[in-house]
């Protein structure tokens, strides 16, 4: 009886979860002139393949913004946490411990309370409406967590490496490229999904910085879908081409995707 | 020592670039939130503009002025949507971390399936529900394929509220509910005894509660009355929320039911408890502080949700408004930069409000370990 119950909850509980899904593949194989609202959960017939070539066709630029736009701030940004989380766990100084705190508060802000100036100095600095822009701002938000990050993992790391390095007269960066960067993997490969999924996901930002021309995904999507005349056919097709890159990395990294998660868990 | 100075100085970087992006903008977005920039059109887009301190002017007609009526929808949507959005994913994630806990086959397969949202955008997971929430189609139609006649429930597009009130009766309630707040920490310090910790929070009570009911009755923030209720074409965003939000609710939730020792479980057991008394007496209160981070972490998404109302309902329709939304709109569409200045601030106010004290104890936990 009790077995029942579980399996049809979470029977429906998938459901919940699936369905959605469901509907958007569907409506992104169907013929533009079929997509009609009553018959929404009809399997389309035929399959008509050409919504993805045009969503394609019309996403591919904003795509490719969105690629060059997280794949290089993600790596800015891991390159800068791996520095600073290595500086504030293995060589502290008197108010490091302040200093990372009032570090990690900028995790927490809403990002309304500095859009305005944000906006003005990015338009101040020549960037606006490039995709450098982004890069920087997503670079300098991502700070907190980042070295949030490398410092737990670095903590990990004994100080008597470290302190063996220095005796063999290793310096700074020495120690860092032969003992540290080798122990890290596992710390890139926690940091590099978080902020890639971040950085491809994020909307605010983007909306407000770029152009059309140096649009991510995301913006395109959105102003794509909110437009009436579209067909769905092609709002589903892209919704599916923006998902897939994280959806990829969730399905092929889950167990770090989740323990970036709950890394990351305080910044939601 | 040289080797200090480097790692001194490759921290800089960072550090100058927090200061000036966080704490600089900050403080730049409060001095600009005190000014008028915006209220005169021709200035507001010049390349320096000659702003005028105002003072308080612009929060001041926010809360209470006649035209930001909107802004002050946009707050009750904002609580609102929190409070669903938070109890649907609380009890959805914990519902699913249960069922799962007690070991159903193909767990993998499930959790897979309740966390994939996750990996969504706001702005994916509002297209789809944007279709699924077609007044005659998706949801509303599901009901057909049972046989059964169709939902005729216009989710996005309704313009119908419920639970309405006036506005003028805010300072009211929130004196109300604070004050109740603050008695329930009183009845927490007493039971752990901490005098000190009793007596503040029962006078702070006692204050807000006489206000409340005698000179709180008689505020009048507005010249005349004011509705403003749940408005309902906010269920559809709360879903799509929750359909995205839960999986991590539930994620949190798992890990702290794996993490109750088999000893405490066996106790109880032993104790003659049933199952419903060993949740409620023993699980449930074990995974309080689990609810804690994870309502602090929901919160912290719900008050400046911004995306997934975007892209369910665009800026432009004030049934589904927010701040975050409004503030947009008046800054980057309207060029009101003051006015969408203060409303960045309040936002970082309700931010801190939940924050700073979560931060606070978090750290004294870590003192003490």
């Amino acid at each position: 009886m009790g077995r029942v119950f579980l399996y049809g909850f979470l029977l429906l509980a998938t459901l919940f979860f699936l369905l959605p899904v469901y509907l958007v593949v569907l409506t992104a194989l169907k013929e533009p002139a079929k997509i009609t609202l009553d018959a929404v959960w009809r399997w389309p017939d035929p399959v008509y393949w050409e919504s993805f070539r045009t969503a394609w066709e019309a996403f591919r630029p904003k795509f490719q913004n969105s690629a060059v736009l997280a794949l290089s701030a993600t790596a800015l940004s891991a390159l800068v946490g791996a520095l600073n989380g290595y500086v504030l766990a293995k060589w502290p100084f008197r108010g490091s411990n302040l200093l990372f705190a009032l570090m990690l508060f900028g995790m927490f802000i809403p990002y309304q309370s500095i859009l305005i100036p944000l906006f003005q100095f990015v338009k101040a600095i020549g960037l606006y409406g490039t995709l450098w822009g982004l890069i920087l701002v997503h670079v300098v938000y991502g700070i907190p967590i980042v070295t949030l990050i490398f410092k737990n993992y670095y903590s990990e790391i004994p100080d008597e490496l470290v302190e063996a390095a220095r005796i063999d007269g290793a310096g700074f960066f020495g120690i860092f490229r032969h003992v540290v960067l080798p122990l890290s993997a596992p710390a890139f490969v926690v940091v590099a999904i978080w902020q890639f999924t971040q950085i491809w996901n994020e909307f605010l930002f983007a909306v407000t910085l770029t152009r059309p021309e140096s649009q991510p995904i995301t913006v395109a999507l959105a102003q794509l879908a909110g437009g009436e005349a579209v067909k769905w056919n092609l709002p589903m097709a892209g919704a599916i081409l923006a998902a897939l890159p994280t959806l990829l990395v969730y399905i092929f990294l889950g167990r770090y995707f989740l323990r970036g998660l709950l890394a990351g868990s305080v910044k939601g | 020592m040289r080797d200090r100075i480097t790692a001194f100085l490759v921290l800089l970087p960072s550090l100058v670039a927090v200061g000036i992006f966080v704490y600089g903008f900050i403080g730049q977005n409060l001095w600009v939130s005190f000014t008028d920039w915006g209220k005169n059109p021709a200035q507001a887009l010049a390349l320096r503009p000659e702003l005028r301190f105002v003072g308080l002017e612009n929060y001041r007609e926010l809360f209470t002025g006649f035209v930001d009526v909107r802004f002050r929808q946009s707050v009750v949507n904002l609580i609102f949507f929190t409070l669903f959005f938070m109890g649907g994913s609380l009890g959805l994630g914990l519902l699913l971390a249960v069922a799962l806990d007690r070991g159903p086959k193909g767990e993998g397969f499930f959790r897979t399936v309740f966390l994939f949202p996750m990996a969504l955008s706001f702005v994916v997971t509002g297209t789809i529900w944007r279709w699924l929430l077609q007044p005659q189609g998706g949801v509303n139609v599901l009901p057909t394929l049972f046989g059964l006649p169709p939902l005729g429930f216009p989710w996005l597009t309704t313009r119908a509220q419920v639970l309405v009130f006036d506005w003028n009766q805010l300072p009211l309630y929130t004196a109300f509910v604070v004050g109740l707040v603050l008695l329930y920490l009183g009845w927490q310090a007493h039971r752990a005894g901490e005098g000190k910790r009793r007596f503040w929070s029962l006078l702070s009570a006692s204050v807000l509660l006489l206000w409340a009911f005698t000179l709180g009755r008689h505020v009048q923030l507005l010249p005349y009355p004011e509705p403003h209720g749940f408005s309902l074409a906010l269920v559809g965003v709360i879903l799509a929320a929750v359909w995205q939000m839960s999986g991590y609710t539930m994620a949190l939730y798992l890990a702290g039911l794996r993490g109750i020792p088999v000893e405490v479980l066996e106790a109880a057991k032993v104790d003659g408890a049933s199952e419903w008394q060993t949740y409620r007496h023993v699980i449930f209160p074990l995974l309080a502080p689990i609810t804690l981070s994870a309502m602090i972490v929901l919160g912290h998404i719900a008050l400046k949700i911004f995306d997934l109302i975007f892209a369910m309902a665009g800026l432009d329709y004030a049934p589904t408004d927010v701040p975050a939304i409004y503030m947009y709109l008046l800054a980057f569409r309207g060029n009101q930069f003051a006015k969408g200045a203060a409303i960045g601030i309040l936002l970082l106010l309700l931010v801190a409000v939940v924050v700073i004290p979560y931060l606070a104890s978090q750290l004294k936990k870590e003192v003490q370990r």
